[in-house]
């Protein structure tokens, strides 16, 4: 996997962390317990 | 890269995430639009000896809670064993209920106890919406049940609601019920499923209506529950929290009280009848092994949809909407957004749809009209007509008391 | 949530672009966390949160189970054979799965 990083900009830390999590979304998913159809 | 998590699925889950087990038909309540036509218990009920067996599979299998339904699951005596069993097997438990058991002290050893969640049925932020629905005194009841949780410190129990044409305009009015309790509002959608086929035309939303809704989901965001129950919404633009597709078979499936499983709770039909966990294998094996989920979990095509710019959105809406008014699998939902579902129902003409082959609801009617024989007690009755429900009377009948003033 | 960033060999954002994720600490499961294995990697659910997470990578899934025995979550990285190149990654990953408790510091519960 090619190293993909954000620059960090030391004045915009949330965007850095915004690019960093969306990254982590390949890998880790999220999906609330009642984020399933089929359960009433 | 990693595929998304809706092609990850065709290849099947080693378990269920969670699974809805109804634990018995019998119920207290006789509610209108009832996806397992409820009411009267069936002599083939799962033992607490074989719901043991089933809770210790799930604990070999891994799924991580169990969403126990019914019917009235609290009117099964061996109810609060079965749910400490689970949790001490580490099977998460949430239950849904009318709230007709839960005492103060019910409420308080609710609280005390870990990994069980509550779900209160509700229907209407009125007793004269509600009541309409789900029969007088409910709502009272319901109130009672939430009063006593939140006493008792229960906090993020959750207040489910099936959304209807009647009480759209209720969506406000019912946070603020959940949040004087200290709640967590969940909005479902209405299927044509059991006694809903009766009523889905005259209870389901307008289009309007459904748009209305959709505004209200997206401004709200995490804070108001669905079940994912509006995936098919997504073709409005952008798509609710969740994972926006078919569980069924997938990701979730139905226990039934006599042990039958199908592939959701809003499908039950012997067309989506995987297996019984009273065969060789268990739970597991059906879950593993059964024809009707392997085919579930194939990519779907998309059929008449796939030319549809939303379809990937929508993915085709939900199966047992368009089984249960009688259109066809491979079609728009009834419900489409974009209005060809309706336009495909206008096609649908002459015969009906199809009906679930089993209904435990209560028999006493106020106009007890019956023609032909009563369905036999013991064996499964054959799919056919229904003797008890030629006249198509609501349970309610005589009971309903129409709301006097209409919501928009 | 550890705020400590690893210095950069050369100013660029590469070895930190784990910012609030450290490796080199010892990590762990937490004790409430069920890991079930799938085809495409795995689950995690959370019985304390209740919240889900899907780990959509084998490798993933090596690292977390790696994590309670190893000295440092860059060791159970490398032990799950993820390169140098691939470490920021999987340190964002794993800070997701920090973020969301189904790992903890060892240490702390």
């Amino acid at each position: 996997m090619n190293e993909r990083v954000a620059t960090a900009d030391i004045t915009a830390p949330d965007q850095a962390a915004e690019t960093e999590l969306a990254e982590a979304d390949l890998l880790v998913e999220e999906v609330s317990i009642d984020g399933m159809c089929g359960v009433y | 890269m990693t595929l998304p998590l809706v092609e990850q699925f065709q290849y099947g889950l080693a378990a269920p995430i969670c699974l809805t087990w109804e634990l018995t038909y019998a119920c207290n309540l006789s509610c209108v639009h009832c996806l397992s036509s409820s009411g009267r218990r069936d002599p083939r009920e799962l033992t607490a000896a074989e719901c043991m067996a089933v809770i210790d599979e799930l604990e070999r299998m891994q799924v991580f809670y169990v969403n126990i339904g019914g019917g009235e699951p609290t009117v099964r005596p061996d109810f609060w064993d079965l749910v400490d069993y689970a949790t001490a097997h580490h099977v998460g438990v949430k239950f849904s209920t009318n709230g007709v058991k839960i005492t103060p002290e019910r409420a308080r050893r609710l609280t005390a106890s870990d990994y069980v969640d509550v779900q209160i049925s509700l229907d209407g932020a009125t007793a004269e919406v509600n009541d309409a629905v789900r029969g007088p005194g409910s709502y009272a009841t319901a109130l009672r049940a939430m009063g006593h949780l939140a006493a008792a410190g229960f906090r993020g129990f959750k207040i489910s609601v099936v959304v209807t044409r009647h009480n759209v305009s209720q969506l406000d009015d019912f946070k603020v019920i959940a949040d004087r309790f200290g709640a967590q509002l969940r909005l479902t959608r209405l299927r044509p499923s059991g006694r809903g086929a009766d009523v889905w035309d005259e209870l389901h939303p307008t289009a309007a209506q459904q748009r209305q809704l959709y505004d209200w989901l997206v401004a709200r965001g995490e804070q108001v529950l669905t079940g994912d129950s509006f995936f098919h919404l997504a073709a409005y633009g952008e798509a609710l929290p969740g994972l926006n597709l078919c569980g069924a078979g997938r990701v979730v499936c139905l226990i039934d009280p006599v042990g039958d499983v199908y592939a959701c709770p809003f499908a039950i039909h012997e067309s989506f009848l995987a297996g019984n966990v009273r065969d060789p294998g268990g739970f597991a094996a059906v879950w593993r092994d059964s024809e009707l989920f392997a085919g579930l979990r194939r990519p779907q095509t998309g059929g008449a949809c796939h030319s549809c710019s939303a379809y990937d959105s929508c993915r085709g809406g939900c199966m047992a909407a368009k089984f249960f008014t009688g259109l066809p699998l491979d079609g728009p939902d009834p419900e489409c957004v974009k209005g060809h579902g309706e336009r495909a129902l206008a096609a649908v003409t002459g015969a009906s749809p199809p009906r679930p082959f089993g209904d435990h609801s209560h028999r006493s009617r106020p106009v007890p009209v019956s023609i032909g024989p009563r369905p036999p007690t013991g064996p499964r009755p054959l799919a056919g007509p229904r003797p008890d429900r030629a006249c198509d009377e609501s349970p309610l009948a005589g009971f309903r008391a129409a709301p006097t003033s209409r919501p928009s | 949530m550890s705020t400590e960033a690893a210095p950069a060999s050369d100013g660029v954002a590469g070895a930190r672009a784990g910012t609030g994720f450290d490796l080199d600490r010892p990590w762990r499961l937490h004790p409430q966390v069920s890991v079930r294995p799938e085809r495409f990697g795995a689950l995690l659910y959370h019985f304390g949160t209740r919240r889900l997470s899907f780990l959509k990578s084998p490798a993933l899934l090596t690292v977390v189970r790696a994590l309670d025995e190893a000295p440092s979550a860059r060791a159970a990285c490398r032990l799950a054979g993820v390169t140098e190149a691939g470490l920021p990654t999987y340190a964002a990953a794993l800070q997701t799965l920090a973020a969301s408790q189904m790992i903890c510091a060892r240490g702390q519960t």
